[in-house]
């Protein structure tokens, strides 16, 4: 009896492999069409990948540099510093917001021919990934830029280590994303809730300020230590704007936290995809 | 599963849970939850509803509307999990319920042509494979590099059954599909689907259309209310089924 369960977890674990490996194609489909239909009736196309952070970033700069930059000791580049948080920030709003919709996206699909579900929000902050990549070569335009004048970055080894924060911050969207998946199945409002929280999360991550040049309540400033998004872009902004290791604390709470988001993500998919189909 | 059998469906039943009122946000939810108002009505869609298919057997599913045809259907594609029961597949299985419902309508055709491949859980390179057939079997011509929302219904019908049928399926899944396009590519997509036949292929066919299941089919059930009421060799069930028809019309 004890053999015959044992075999069956087998079976099904290899099923999940299976699935995974027969399917991986319509995984990169996904993230491909995701890419190419954003921008497909675009005149600059996928440059606006590079366009966008580049004038928002600019925006930013010129609403908060006189106010923030100029209290801000200690940073040598605010330009710099913005759009570190900026970038980070926008990939994580962005794939957790479109994770959260595949679902209800592709519901023609789901209802019709049998796919692993998880691939939708997964494609999705894949292909949000890509583009965040892609992005990069903005700041590395900027670092390679400001290198020749008297406001220049030191660029150290520590540059390489950047990866680091990039890959907690993707295993954070994983999890978030499928969580939010899997809610806003049931609950569409969550959609709308979440774009008020997206805001919140915007003036609750050091992004236009620096935490420790504002004059903030103790609790408020707690709240915004507990934000993993603090931890990211601060490990982030320590390998590329300040050259220099980044504090280990940091990366071992955004790592916690976001490995606890991916296995409540995981665990709330996988009990709840059966249902999925009743509800979109 | 014994080797000749290709579909095998055991004691499957379907609840849905039928909410006298849709909750779908959380303020409603909690407000009916702390008034206790959160009623489900039960129902069953379908009711212990065995049958196992040999391969190569084309079996028909006959049955009013509401009769649970779909969501059988549903459950043999894997899209729906039944309640209880269980359902085994044996081989590739290949649906062709409402074609072209993977497509992206910003895509063109080729790039859905790899989509919709991609959704049936095939290879880059066994589509690759397959794609001239498939395009040439479409008659679309140079409309294949063209964004699908810009395709008549037809096109995109025709699209979609080219892609389904251009892999070798084990089991097909016939939805009255066989009415795609104008008469000319009726006529090929019936001959189509009869040389798939002629290879051996194992079919799960649904209609109301007793003349089409006398014609494609060699074994039949009849659903009503969730439940099999009836099967057997296609003709005698057919005969069981019209009588059913006329004595409704009474």
């Amino acid at each position: 009896m004890g053999e015959k369960t044992e075999n069956l977890k087998i079976v099904k674990k290899s099923k999940f492999l299976s699935d995974f490996v027969k399917y991986r194609y319509l995984l990169s489909e996904i993230v491909r069409r995701n890419i190419k239909v954003q921008y497909r009736d675009s005149v600059l196309g996928i440059f606006w990948t590079l366009l966008q952070p580049l004038l928002t970033t600019v925006v930013l700069a010129l609403v908060f540099g006189g106010f923030f930059g100029k209290k801000a000791d200690g940073i040598s580049n605010y330009v710099i510093y913005l759009l570190c948080g900026r970038l980070l920030y926008d990939f994580f709003s962005q794939s957790t917001k479109r994770a959260m919709k595949s679902i209800r996206l592709s519901a023609g699909v789901i209802k019709k021919v049998y796919v692993p579900k998880y691939m939708y929000p997964l494609g999705n902050v894949i292909s949000c990934f890509v583009t965040f990549l892609i992005s990069l070569i903005i700041l590395a335009g900027f670092l390679i830029g400001y290198g020749f004048t008297d406001k220049a970055v030191p660029i150290t080894p520590y540059i390489l280590l950047s990866v680091v924060p990039i890959a907690v911050l993707f295993i954070l969207c994983v999890g978030v994303g499928m969580i939010l998946s899997t809610a806003a199945v049931f609950f569409k409002d969550a959609e709308y809730l979440y774009d008020v929280f997206c805001m919140l999360l915007f003036y609750a991550t050091p992004i236009v300020y620096v935490v420790d040049s504002m004059n903030m309540n103790k609790y408020v400033q707690m709240g915004i230590m507990a934000n993993p998004l603090y931890s990211i872009v601060g490990m982030f902004r320590d390998c590329v704007l300040n050259g220099r290791m980044f504090n280990m604390n940091h990366l071992l709470y955004s790592l916690a936290f976001s490995v606890v988001c991916v296995i409540i993500g995981a665990l709330m998919f996988k009990k709840k995809q059966d249902k999925f189909i009743l509800h979109i | 599963m014994e080797n000749n059998i290709a579909v095998k469906v055991e004691n499957v039943s379907v609840m849905f849970n039928l909410n006298k009122e849709k909750v779908d946000n959380i303020k409603e939810y909690f407000i009916k939850l702390v008034t206790r108002k959160l009623r489900f009505t039960e129902f069953w869609a379908l009711q212990d509803v065995s049958f196992t298919i040999e391969k190569g057997e084309r079996l028909g599913v006959l049955g009013f509307n509401g009769a649970g045809k779909s969501t059988l259907l549903k459950t043999v594609a894997g899209v729906l999990k039944p309640t209880k029961g269980s359902v085994e597949v044996e081989g590739v299985i290949a649906p062709l319920l409402e074609l072209g419902a993977g497509f992206d309508s910003n895509y063109t055709g080729k790039e859905n042509v790899f989509l919709y491949g991609a959704t049936m859980g095939y290879s880059r390179k066994y589509i690759e494979e397959r794609y001239d057939d498939i395009v040439a079997f479409a008659e679309l011509g140079d409309f294949i590099d063209v964004p699908i929302k810009n395709y008549s219904s037809g096109m995109r019908a025709r699209l979609g059954f080219s892609i389904a049928t251009a892999v070798d399926p084990e089991v097909l899944i016939l939805d009255e599909v066989l009415s795609v396009g104008d008469a000319k590519f009726k006529a090929k997509s019936e001959k189509k689907v009869q040389s798939m036949f002629d290879k051996g292929v194992t079919v799960l066919f649904v209609s109301h259309n007793t003349a089409q299941v006398r014609r494609l089919c060699n074994k039949a059930i009849i659903l009503d209310h969730g439940k099999v009421v009836a099967s057997g060799e296609a003709n005698e069930v057919c005969d069981k089924y019209d009588a059913l028809v006329k004595g409704g019309k009474k």
